[in-house]
């Protein structure tokens, strides 16, 4: 393993096991919104499908097509907003940005798992790939807001 | 290992001495550049080149009347000399533009306007970078020329049953397509496919962004129309590149740009053209970038391109045994005759992470689609990483490429 372990900072545990094996992957039968995020630079997708009642997001499912980062990220937060009030979510959106974009982790609670993708502040070209399902959340809740599902 | 790939004339220590960059380190490690196909790094002799022109002999160029002014210009047709007898065209062929992107919108925008009718058809392959592509779909949109695919095969060659299906109402007038494919290496055959299209009554346009780097071109034997590449891949500068077009059909094309420099007369009723190359470059023009283009091309020529390609070839063999012989790696185009561009997916690992573990060990390699979208979808793939080879590249940067994948696999649990 010697070499794995230096290059490899970036690609934690909990990282990879959920680019093997993510929790929340797949296409639900009932969903109340949904949308699309895409990078056209490196074509990366994640299609977001989420229920939400009473003003809260239900549950969320991602398929995501792109790299390990990517993936996992869009596993990790599927894990941290469920349940949460749409605002919430909203908030955490703009703090997991702010988080990728400075290295700093936010002293808080729910960020506890998703703090394993603040490394990807090291690697600029990458930020997207960590950003772009919360992007694609936030388009979701929107459409919620439009069609009345957000309460 | 590296005794096998020495030419005479070919000092791989010594050329490497040439590029200053090369002598970096990155993330801590010895720099690796394996990205020579998106832009290659650029020898002593060239940044000389073109400090020198700044230093001592720069003005505008064709206007003034001063001692300063001439030397520039003088510098400036020089290098378009350099660049004909390079593609052995004449002086008046050789038509300065910003890049292989910028000479192909400046074909579609000219000739595709003049030369071809709503209707006629330009025929350009599954394998082409997006510049030879968005040009013609912009065309198709606002001139209204079909737009037609020809395919390749699964091995990455040119279909040429399809071509001659293509082709087979008579209604083609252009076939614009790579020299040699950025994503799977493969060179067309240029020669018979100037003959194809000439025997159909269609012109042809090569792209040469990736060939010129690597062989030899004579427009002349090929029989090429219009011939096109970037100064940044061939160790010049970037902000400059060639468009090579035959004398009669530059001289019947209408301007591109219209400006100082391209006009013949200029009144308020009516202006009249300059002949070619003038007439298509308007505006002050890349004057110590064009200096820097004939320094690499001197460069190159030094080197001498029987020398390069063999060495390349080299590389190429090399690159293609090694990766082929790590189990999960995946080289994609297996075309015959094929160069030193080299794209391949590894099992389980998306070429976004390829490319991260890889600059971590120092590695410099792309990933992504390369501005060839359709190409990799036409593969069924996303993404690859690619590894590209330039005149400095050495079999020990090609055992560290393979090392460092086997290092990838290792983070990644394989």
């Amino acid at each position: 393993m010697s070499g794995a372990a230096d290059i490899g900072d970036l690609y934690q545990r909990l990282i990879m096991e959920r680019a093997r094996a993510p929790l929340h992957a797949g296409r639900p039968e009932r969903f109340d919104a949904e949308a699309e995020g895409d990078n056209p630079m490196c074509g990366d997708r994640v299609h977001l499908r989420l229920s939400c009642a009473a003003g809260a997001i239900g549950e969320v499912w991602h398929e995501t097509r792109g790299c390990a980062i990517c993936i996992a990220s869009a596993d990790l937060m599927a894990d941290a907003v469920a349940g949460r009030p749409r605002a919430a979510a909203e908030e955490m959106a703009g703090a997991f940005e702010a988080m990728v974009a400075s290295g700093a982790v936010p002293d808080r609670a729910e960020f506890s798992a998703l703090r394993a993708l603040s490394g990807v502040h090291e690697y600029r070209s990458r930020h997207r790939c960590a950003t772009l399902p919360w992007q694609a959340l936030r388009a979701a809740l929107t459409k919620t807001m439009e069609t009345g599902h957000g309460g | 290992m590296s005794a096998a790939i020495e030419q005479p004339g070919f000092d791989i220590a010594r050329i490497r001495a040439d590029f200053p960059i090369l002598s970096q380190s990155v993330h801590g490690r010895k720099l690796v550049f394996l990205d020579s196909g998106a832009s290659a790094q650029k020898p002593r002799a060239v940044i000389h080149a073109m400090v020198r022109s700044m230093e001592t002999r720069y003005a505008n160029v064709h206007r003034g009347l001063h001692w300063l002014s001439e030397r520039a210009s003088d510098d400036y047709e020089a290098a378009r000399d350099k660049v004909a007898s390079f593609l052995n065209a004449a002086r008046e062929e050789i038509v300065f533009v910003r890049n292989a992107t910028e000479g192909i919108n400046l074909v579609a925008a000219t000739f595709g306007r003049s030369a071809l009718r709503p209707g006629d058809a330009v025929v350009v392959s599954e394998m082409e970078h997006h510049a030879n592509l968005v040009p013609w779909q912009m065309l198709r949109e606002s001139h209204g020329i079909e737009l037609r695919i020809v395919k390749i095969t699964d091995s990455g060659e040119l279909d040429f049953a399809d071509l001659e299906r293509q082709f087979a109402d008579g209604r083609v007038r252009l076939l614009a397509i790579t020299h040699m494919s950025n994503v799977l290496g493969t060179y067309t055959p240029v020669e018979r496919l100037a003959a194809f299209a000439h025997e159909r009554g269609a012109r042809l346009l090569l792209d040469g962004a990736q060939a010129v780097v690597h062989r030899a071109v004579d427009v002349r034997a090929i029989d090429a129309d219009f011939y096109v590449f970037s100064g940044h891949k061939l160790y010049g500068p970037s902000g400059i590149g060639v468009l090579f077009g035959k004398r009669e059909l530059l001289d019947a094309m209408p301007p591109f740009l219209g400006g100082g420099d391209m006009i013949r007369s200029v009144s308020y009723e009516k202006s009249t053209w300059a002949e070619p190359p003038y007439r298509f470059e308007a505006g002050t023009p890349a004057i110590v970038e064009a200096v820097g283009l004939a320094a690499a091309i001197d460069y190159v020529n030094a080197i001498g391109f029987p020398a390069i390609a063999a060495h390349e070839r080299a590389l190429t063999d090399h690159a293609l045994a090694t990766l082929d012989a790590i189990g999960g790696v995946n080289v994609v185009g297996r075309a015959q005759d094929r160069g030193g561009v080299v794209a391949f997916t590894m099992d389980g690992v998306h070429a976004h992470d390829v490319a991260t573990l890889l600059d971590k060990q120092g590695i410099a390699v792309r990933a992504g689609h390369h501005c060839a979208e359709p190409l990799t979808r036409r593969l069924g793939l996303d993404s690859t990483a690619r590894a590209t080879f330039g005149v400095y590249t050495t079999m020990e940067e090609i055992d560290a490429l393979a090392a460092g994948l086997r290092r990838v696999q290792q983070v990644f649990g394989g």
